[in-house]
């Protein structure tokens, strides 16, 4: 499934929160500078995929944590990337088919891909090519990401990616689409009640390597922390009874709470994830114009599509949520 | 299993008659003992006072030599009795218990690679899916209750029986739950998939595979037993035989007579029971030795290539149920991927070529057959590796350009999946374990054969050239009247 290095991601996003602490901050002044500007032919991955630590945000490119979903203003201008994809016919999205509720496989009709990024998709193509477009989704596993879109394998990948100042040095994103965040998930008649002392002596599961990992390492509340590849295994350790709780980002652990209805997510979100649409660096065009289909997406309020597609695949399980989280740009 | 010994353990039992007849010659007339030592004290002064005189020599000659013959009758029974009874110990214990093990190992890496298949195939899995990881499992449930009732002995067998035991209902457990989810369309199927083989990977199979290896051990233990060289016995023959010839010797420098003819009967006798005793064993050894040499080793290697190949398959199948969550290494390899990759090279070595390979089990399966029947469906197995890894390839590539549906399509589907290639491979080493399993056979009862009457045989020579013994010498007695 690949969150794993998803949650990874959250991880370097968390990053300049410990450079806040202040232990990273020299350090970060030091390591930079190798990252800068756009590389045309970017040299293999320079940052290994899966950020474990807080070590060098790349400063150089003036990204930290606060600026870091910043992204181009919109325009509906066809560039070299817009008229590549035009002309090709077919927009080439990588996706998820693995995770419940944003990118899955319709079991009513497991040849469709169904859910939350896949919405966002459609109307990115639909605009681009549009009313009838041509999509082609390709199932990329969480490590193939950041690959896939250098080498131009895809032409974006829409697969909750969180956007980090990290990967901001190998890919361009949109806007964010969604705030998500790490929280607890337990069963409903569970004493925990949050990300607290109500943890004290439980067993918690959390993904290798990821964000919950780390926040338990540094606070875990008097838990036993248990660790497993994927943060859907977490729901089958809770589910056969090896864990009392789990922790893992907001959005997937909804999409774990949608498989399982004795299960719910407790207390608030403790940290922040943005996720954002990643594309090729060069594909400014691009980015602009999937950020103005991105503005076209949040407009309407209560009547807007993106509301109408959180109502539909993520409220029930991930209630709360008041709208998207507005754009920041950066010029 | 161990009736031959029961059945000629009990010719040794009469020579001993013969004993008393000749040793109470010399300390015939037991004098009112006070005491051990007395007793004792008595009958060497008797014997030192027969030996001054030539009939009484000739009586301790005689005692003596009959009791060398009864003694090498009585130590060869019993020796070909064990070495006949590990021999039967080999062909029918320890040999299908380890034979059963390897099925449990085979079985339960079946039922997982069959159960990881029909994952893949979701709502269209076959009825012959279904019913072969029932048939698997219900084989392994079987199997470890008969390895159960038969392992006795072994401490460590009972524990890891125990431990397959526990872990069986709950895999199975697992499974179906994967199956559950999984039709209703929910990822998390996949994952409790995922965590039934990782139980078996990590806790089953190892256990399957320690069971394989002690059942195997006893066989090689029972091997050991049934060709060693019944020395103690060989000794006492030569020495029989030789004291025999000595007794012979002497007769004719005191009397000048060549022939004694009870001794010469005694000779005789014990001559033939110490050659059939060395070439029986001899025969019995090459066929034993045969059976492992040929047999038994090839068995091992080609269980293990196809465990191997269970495994490789169980793993690509899983590729595409993980579809990459999980990952392994420092550069996020993908578990299933770098795991199938592993399997492969375990089978058919490192290279790629149709046959660049070097090392790998099935090249070393190649190399232990020793005849063409036995080398045929090992080539072939090879030759489908190959393709396997080519379609494999290509299915790979699929994954890779983000074309799930080809890609599953190239693994379970209909237009050359590398599930065919799979089948073939399977078909082909079960072929060949099906050969290996008869030669081990045929070899094994060959050598069993040929310590069949052998004991007893020994024991009848052994009567009969304690008689000559002692009519031999009383004939020379006789002249003293």
């Amino acid at each position: 499934m690949g969150m794993r290095a998803r949650m990874a991601d959250l991880g370097s996003a968390l990053a300049p929160v410990a450079a806040g602490m202040g232990v990273m901050a020299a350090a970060a002044a030091v390591l930079v500078p190798v990252l800068s500007g756009a590389p045309a032919i970017p040299p293999r991955p320079h940052v290994p995929e899966p950020p474990r630590t807080a070590v060098a945000a790349p400063a150089a490119t003036g990204c930290t944590e606060e600026n870091a979903a910043e992204s181009l203003r919109p325009s509906d201008a066809d560039g070299d990337a817009v008229q590549r994809i035009k002309k090709a016919g077919r927009l080439v999205v990588g996706v998820d088919q693995n995770s419940y509720r944003w990118g899955y496989r319709d079991p009513d009709n497991p040849r469709n891909l169904i859910g939350f990024d896949i919405d966002l998709a459609k109307a990115i193509a639909k605009d681009i090519l549009g009313p009838h477009p041509h999509i082609v989704y390709r199932a990329i596993p969480t490590n193939q990401r950041i690959d896939a879109v250098r080498q131009r394998r895809v032409d974006m990948v829409v697969r909750t990616m969180t956007i980090n100042c990290e990967r901001k040095a190998q890919v361009a994103f949109s806007t964010s689409y969604f705030k998500a965040g790490q929280q607890v998930l337990a069963p409903k008649r569970s004493s925990i009640d949050a990300f607290d002392d109500s943890l004290r002596g439980k067993k918690i599961c959390t993904a290798r390597g990821s964000t919950g990992e780390q926040q338990l390492k540094r606070e875990d509340h008097g838990a036993a922390v248990m660790t497993v590849p994927n943060q859907l295994d977490c729901l089958v350790r809770l589910q056969l009874g090896e864990a009392d709780a789990v922790v893992t980002d907001s959005a997937l652990a909804a999409g774990q709470a949608a498989q399982d209805p004795t299960v719910e997510l407790k207390g608030e979100p403790f940290s922040t994830d943005m996720y954002g649409v990643a594309m090729n660096k060069e594909d400014e065009d691009l980015v602009r114009r999937v950020n103005k289909v991105l503005e076209e997406y949040r407009e309407g309020g209560a009547d807007s599509p993106w509301t109408h597609a959180y109502d539909k695949w993520l409220k029930a399980d991930l209630p709360g949520v008041s709208g998207p989280p507005a754009p920041q740009y950066s010029d | 299993m161990s009736y031959p010994p029961t059945g000629s353990a009990a010719p040794p039992a009469p020579p001993p008659a013969p004993e008393p007849a000749a040793t109470g010659t010399p300390g015939a007339e037991p004098p009112p003992p006070s005491g051990e030592r007395a007793v004792w004290a008595e009958g060497l002064r008797r014997l030192r006072a027969a030996a001054t005189t030539e009939p009484g020599r000739l009586r301790i000659i005689g005692a003596v030599l009959a009791a060398l013959v009864v003694l090498f009758g009585a130590l060869t029974a019993w020796q070909v009795t064990d070495r006949s009874a590990a021999a039967s110990d080999v062909l029918e214990s320890s040999q299908p218990l380890s034979r059963d093990a390897a099925d449990i190992y085979r079985s339960l890496a079946d039922a997982d690679t069959t159960a990881a298949g029909g994952f893949l195939a979701g709502d269209r899995e076959s009825a012959a899916s279904r019913k072969r990881y029932t048939d698997d499992i219900a084989t392994a449930a079987r199997l470890l209750v008969r390895a159960s009732a038969n392992s006795q002995g072994s401490a460590t067998a009972r524990e890891e029986i125990e431990r397959l035991n526990n872990g069986l209902p709950r895999y199975t457990g697992l499974v179906e739950t994967a199956r559950m989810y999984n039709r209703q369309g929910l990822p998390v199927g996949g994952a409790y998939l995922q965590y039934a083989n990782d139980r078996m990977r990590t806790q089953l199979l190892p256990a399957a595979r320690r069971l394989y290896v002690t059942e195997t051990g006893r066989l090689d233990a029972d091997h050991d037993d049934a060709t060693a060289w019944p020395w103690v016995a060989l000794a006492a023959g030569v020495l029989a035989v030789g004291g025999l010839g000595w007794a012979q010797r002497r007769t004719y420098l005191r009397t000048n007579r060549v022939f004694n003819r009870g001794l010469l009967i005694a000779t005789a006798a014990s001559a033939v029971a110490l050659l059939w005793t060395v070439g029986g064993h001899a025969v019995a050894r090459a066929g034993l030795d045969d059976s492992i040499e040929h047999g038994a080793r090839s068995l091992r290697v080609l269980n293990e290539a196809r465990i191997a190949t269970l495994q490789a398959r169980g793993d690509e199948n899983l590729t595409l149920v993980a579809r990459g969550g999980k990952v392994t290494g420092p550069d996020q390899r993908d578990f299933y991927e770098v795991e199938y990759a592993a399997g492969m090279r375990d089978l058919a070595g490192t290279g790629q070529g149709s046959d660049a390979a070097v090392g790998g089990k099935l090249r070393e399966a190649l190399a232990l057959a020793d005849d063409e029947a036995g080398r045929a469906p090992v080539r072939d197995a090879l030759k489908n590796v190959r393709e396997w890894q080519s379609r494999h390839a290509e299915a790979r590539a699929e994954n890779d350009r983000g074309d799930y549906q080809g890609a599953l399509a190239k693994v379970i589907g209909t237009d050359r999946p590398t599930k065919e290639s799979f089948d073939k491979v399977e078909a082909a080493l079960q072929q060949a374990l099906r050969h290996e399993q008869a030669q081990f056979r045929d070899a094994a009862e060959g050598g069993r054969r040929a310590l069949t009457g052998l004991a007893g045989g020994a024991a009848v020579l052994a009567v009969l050239a304690a008689a000559g013994a002692v009519l031999g010498i009383g004939r020379r007695l006789s002249e003293y009247r």
